[in-house]
């Protein structure tokens, strides 16, 4: 176990400086450096101050040092300044994150919510219409990005259904508390999740449900409830659980596009799509270093429950 | 019954649409009337199914009564789905996006399997410390975001088609890598495999006309299966402002246009987003066809 745990942890600080190392890399493809962390690519700079820059920022050292300077800052939290907003990158992600993070806790309950039963229900009565309604969503789910959700649900319940009991609000995140708010976004988050949940949960019931220990308790004569509920159950969402943890980093991508749509400030639109649209180098750069530290902590997390749930990964070394 | 039974058997419908897709890419711009990214501002958010007696036509210069020239006329137009934000030709604008659509994803995703196989193949073939490092790479990919590494390379190399089509490989060749080198690692084992080792046969050889057919049935499904995810990555891509920009129609670009004018035009962002859906679910059902008939070993239980 303990050696497990250490290839893991190995290879996901390799993960790490791998990712990073490529982010650094395709800004030294960039012509001048510079030009990406100064405003306007330094307009109105003289000479003079343009060499002093370079100087200052460390871009006369040499790569590797100038690497080591960043990623030890990032470690410890020091991404730098935003250009456009002159306010520390760690300030800004801080104050934006929870705003995230409550979307995505909402829509990762969600999918949970909706994709495991509803996968349950359509292997167990596999051909009837919880296996349809199951279908349906799953298609729909995994067909349509999430912005087409999202706009579709803004247009049927805060416009067709304007004004009447079932309208809900389909802009920002109010300063007073407000389930109403949350609904939208939460559900066009989670409902693509909760598509490809509803799968996993559903060809990994069926698996189990078509195994001899479910065939022997059958024969010993236990009731089906019993053995669907007590035996199959357990077996079976093994695997559902541990990709839904992998689920919450997965959704950094899909976040941003939802937090677009309907003006959530969160990491995504005050960050990541304002550094986009404001050209500021060190806010992207900083977020997406926060994201890739966020995404492989989650994989590692789900990989280390895989193995307590199931010991068989472990003792082959964890090669799927 | 028996059309029934040969619509669940086949993917009739899927494949239909396809077609459509791809006849709209081929002839969809030549046969409408208007033109991609100039319409009557008189004309907008006209419904579908509307008339207008202004609708800007672009065939061509034409003369003006006061004797200057201009690139357009005025037409009684007939719009199926309406007309957007400044009066441009909702189904004008999707026929041109279809086919950028179309080209984006067919160069990222041959380029990305191409890459994608070479890659697993010399990776599963070739085994031990080549195989390591490989994999490792591999790995660190999986580890990065797309769509914040595809707001890198805009930011870095500027927004446009040439890096939409690059970042779309760069999403797409990994998808290829683990199955394809699973897969290979079971055929070099295989006897015919040492027997054309022994004929004298070169690495090269051996990979190319003996190991390539064995896996190429896989690669197709997956190429298949991938396609679908491309193009939501490039709407969504576009969609956000860091992919193909405006005023060139891609359907990302069109749903974001709307998006604004929901709740008094609902068909400006609507109809590209059924477009959008619509081929991704055709794709998406091919792709398990195909899957079942061509590489059942893929398939989980269904």
């Amino acid at each position: 176990m303990a050696r497990f745990l250490l290839q893991r942890l190995v290879s996901s600080i390799v993960s790490i400086i791998g990712a990073t190392l490529i982010i650094f890399i395709l800004v030294q493809l960039h012509n001048d450096p510079r030009e990406l962390y100064v405003p306007d690519s330094g307009y109105g700079l003289t000479q003079e101050q343009w060499e002093n820059l370079g100087e200052k920022m460390g871009f006369n050292d040499p790569l590797p040092v100038q690497y080591w300077n960043w990623i030890s800052g990032a470690f410890i939290g020091d991404f730098g300044v935003s250009l456009a907003q002159q306010v520390p990158v760690r300030e800004i992600i801080q104050r934006r994150m929870w705003a995230t993070i409550e979307l995505a806790i909402g829509g990762w309950v969600l999918a949970i919510m909706i994709g495991i039963p509803i996968g349950v229900l359509a292997a167990v009565k596999r051909g009837t219409v919880w296996d349809y309604i199951g279908r349906a969503l799953a298609i729909v789910g995994q067909g349509a990005p999430p912005f087409v959700i999202g706009l579709l649900l803004i247009v049927i319940f805060a416009v067709v259904l304007q004004d009447t009991w079932f309208e809900l609000p389909a802009a920002g995140r109010p300063p007073v508390f407000s389930i109403k708010t949350y609904i939208l976004p939460c559900v066009a988050l989670g409902w693509p999740a909760a598509a490809g949940l509803m799968r996993l949960t559903r060809s990994a019931m069926l698996e189990v449900l078509d195994s001899e220990f479910v065939k022997l308790a059958r024969a010993k004569g236990v009731g089906w409830n019993t053995v669907i509920y007590k035996h199959a159950l357990k077996n079976a969402l093994i695997i559902p659980l541990t990709s839904a943890l992998l689920l919450f980093s997965g959704w950094l991508n899909g976040a941003l596009v939802i937090e677009i749509i309907f003006g959530w400030p969160g990491i995504g639109y005050d960050a990541l799509f304002t550094a986009v649209n404001d050209n500021d180098f060190p806010l992207l750069q900083g977020t997406v270093f926060f994201f890739v530290v966020i995404f492989v902590i989650f994989a590692l997390l789900a990989d280390l429950l895989y193995t307590i749930i199931d010991p068989r990964v472990r003792l082959t070394g964890g090669e799927k | 019954m028996q059309s029934w039974w040969f619509l669940r058997r086949y993917p009739v419908i899927p494949i239909f649409i396809l077609i459509l897709l791809l006849i709209a890419a081929a002839i969809g711009p030549y046969v409408t009337p208007y033109e991609r990214d100039i319409g009557n501002i008189a004309d907008r958010h006209l419904e579908p199914f509307t008339t207008s007696e202004h609708s800007v036509s672009g065939k061509g210069w034409i003369t003006n009564s006061d004797g200057t020239m201009s690139p357009t006329q005025i037409v009684n137009g007939y719009h199926v789905l309406g007309t957007d934000h400044v009066g441009r030709d909702i189904f004008t604008r999707l026929l041109h996006g279809s086919r950028i659509s179309l080209m984006v994803v067919a160069i990222s995703i041959s380029t990305g399997m191409a890459f994608g196989l070479a890659f697993a193949m010399i990776s599963g073939y070739y085994g031990g410390l080549v195989d390591e490092v490989l994999m490792r790479i591999v790995d660190i990919w999986n580890a990065l975001p797309f769509l914040m590494v595809a707001l890198i390379l805009t930011l870095i190399f500027g927004r446009g088609l040439e890096i939409m089509v690059v970042v779309l490989f760069l999403v797409a060749w990994v998808n290829f890598v683990r199955i394809i080198r699973a897969q290979i690692l079971v055929l070099k084992e295989m006897d015919y495999i040492a027997s054309a080792r022994i004929c004298g046969a070169s690495d090269f050889r051996i990979i190319t006309k003996h190991l390539f057919p064995g896996i190429l049935n896989s690669a197709i499904v997956i190429a298949t299966l991938n396609t679908s995810g491309l193009i939501l990555a490039e709407s969504t891509l576009s969609f956000v402002g860091a992919g193909i920009q405006p005023p060139t129609p891609a359907w990302g670009v069109m749903v974001n246009e709307g998006r604004d004018y929901l709740s008094t035009a609902w068909w400006q962002s609507m109809v590209p987003s059924a477009a959008i859906f619509l081929v991704v679910i055709s794709l998406n059902f091919l792709g398990d066809w195909l899957r079942d008939r061509l590489d059942p070993r893929l398939r989980q239980v269904d």
